[in-house]
């Protein structure tokens, strides 16, 4: 089921004109996920045993933010037949910040911005044909010590 | 009621670049107002995009998501005129859906 | 060493030397490391979020007078917005005063909404509690001038007057700290831990800081902040009385700023940090 979890069953209630496209659509909210407050945990509830390293994931922030509440992160994965991207802030109380699946004509790219509470590195998880990758950037965070 | 969402959808070769910026207070649950007392969590948790009335984009957030959050997609073999609907819903059940055309980039 | 625990700790200019003493080339500044999250954070403006909200509130009746601010005159005739921002401030005969755009809109928000003038200006600076209807405001007639040039005009004696004293006051020092606006914005090259300072006594500097700086959408405060509240906020920094909102000497520097700005292309809400 490549739409999250939920998706198969709302389909059909689509189909029926029961409910709108963009309501079916949506996945249930991972709530296990986003209430880890460790890494390893926030990428088991992804689904992932394991995720490989990968040169493959592109992740741009900025190597210094001068503000830990905008923090802006753009992945970009090219790794073929990718479903999601999921975006970890590894030392945030709940590091899971935000996963993006994605359908038909979307590419493979996610940008939003994040709150940071310290210096910390940024895992980027990718789904791709079932399978987990991951890549990490480090990026400082100025105000927090000295505002 | 929520403030309508300003969205940029410019086409640059066979890709639409959707740019979105929302009006919202995305509280983390942590933070106390000027009282001293705790402000409760109220954050988008879910976050949807559709091309043309296909899905698209499926974001689950939480509250680390920045104030008046900002994100982009990307949609391959868009065209100008094609229709982009935008929709979220917050955790108090608020929810907000605009709509934009692609234009020439 | 483990940078990342003491960066979180250790303020801005220590930074500066932990990153420099870190495995990148030692001649690494700290803008270098700064400047894509600048770009990045340019590149879609939550202002514009303001100037939309301020649209909608010119044009709503509201206010115990159940009125728009299609009557209200900036300078440019009842209602018209487009080029307000690039000759303010000025003089208004009706106030027989110079005001700048946010004491000009605080007149027609008392005189045509009936709002009392202690309101609008216990608002005037948004919280994270509560949104300011000014913030809003100045970002939506702000951004009406985008792409014309500042052209502030001293025709009328009390506009000189204004300039003068805007002008007097910029390089006056007082307070405790003995400090005056040049202190920090009469040389190049320098910054407040990582904040680049301008030059105000370059005029390009100064064409830049007022014709794309402010209203801005300040990521710390998640707000716009208007040149009002950057002026509230230098007076602070050196320790002087605060500056009253809409006050003479608030419009005096103001009209000081926006005329030596003439010929600086208006984008605006401008972002920063």
């Amino acid at each position: 089921m490549k739409f999250g979890g939920s998706a198969g069953a709302l389909v059909t209630l689509a189909a029926a004109g029961l409910l709108k496209t963009s309501q079916a659509a949506a996945a249930v909210w991972n709530k296990a996920g986003f209430e880890s407050k460790g890494v390893a945990d926030a990428v088991k509830s992804l689904g992932a045993s394991a995720a490989a390293d990968s040169r493959d994931i592109v992740i741009t922030a900025p190597d210094i933010a001068e503000n830990g509440a905008v923090v802006p992160i753009e992945v970009v994965s090219r790794i073929p037949n990718t479903q999601s991207i999921s975006i970890i802030a590894e030392k945030n109380p709940f590091p899971l910040a935000a996963t993006v699946d994605f359908a038909n004509s979307a590419e493979p790219y996610a940008y939003v911005r994040i709150k940071m509470g310290q210096t910390s590195n940024v895992r980027a998880v990718v789904k791709a044909d079932g399978k987990f990758f991951s890549a990490v950037k480090e990026v400082k965070i100025t105000v927090g010590g000295c505002g | 009621m929520a403030e309508p969402m300003k969205i940029r959808a410019l086409l640059k070769g066979d890709v639409a670049d959707i740019r979105v910026l929302v009006a919202h207070s995305m509280e983390t649950g942590q933070r106390r107002d000027a009282a001293g007392n705790l402000v409760a969590a109220h954050f988008i948790h879910s976050m949807t995009v559709t091309h043309n009335g296909k899905p698209v984009y499926d974001g689950q957030w939480s509250q680390a998501v920045s104030r008046n959050p900002v994100f982009a997609v990307r949609i391959k073999g868009a065209r100008v005129g094609d229709k982009v609907v935008v929709s979220w819903t917050d955790n108090k059940n608020d929810k907000r859906t605009d709509e934009v055309s692609v234009a020439a980039g | 060493m483990n940078l990342s625990s003491r960066a979180a700790a250790i303020c801005a200019f220590a930074l500066a030397l932990a990153t420099g003493s870190g495995p990148v080339t030692a001649q690494s500044k700290p803008e270098d490391g700064l400047a894509l999250g600048r770009k990045m954070l340019a590149e879609d403006n939550p202002g514009d979020l303001w100037v939309e909200r301020g649209q909608r509130l010119f044009t709503a009746k509201r206010g115990p007078k159940n009125a728009s601010l299609e009557k209200c005159d900036l300078g440019m005739g009842p209602g018209v917005v487009k080029g307000a921002f690039a000759q303010l401030p000025r003089y208004f005969a009706d106030t027989d005063k110079v005001q700048d755009l946010e004491s000009r809109l605080l007149t027609c928000m008392v005189e045509l909404q009936g709002f009392k003038r202690e309101d609008i200006i216990r608002t005037r600076f948004g919280t994270l509690d509560r949104d300011s209807d000014m913030e809003a405001l100045v970002s939506y007639v702000g951004a009406a001038s985008n792409g014309l040039r500042m052209n502030v005009r001293l025709t009328h004696a009390k506009e000189r007057e204004m300039y003068k004293a805007g002008e007097y006051a910029f390089y006056r020092r007082s307070g405790p700290l003995d400090f005056a606006c040049v202190t920090c914005h009469g040389e190049s090259g320098k910054r407040i831990r990582l904040q680049d300072l301008p030059n105000m006594t370059k005029a390009e500097e100064m064409r830049e800081v007022v014709a794309t700086g402010w209203p801005a959408y300040r990521g710390t405060h998640s707000t716009v902040r208007t040149m009002q509240h950057r002026l509230y906020d230098c007076f602070w920094q050196m320790r002087l009385p605060d500056l009253g909102f809409a006050s003479d000497l608030s419009v005096a520097l103001t009209a000081y700023l926006n005329y030596s700005a003439n010929g600086g292309e208006i984008k605006l809400p401008g972002v920063r940090r």
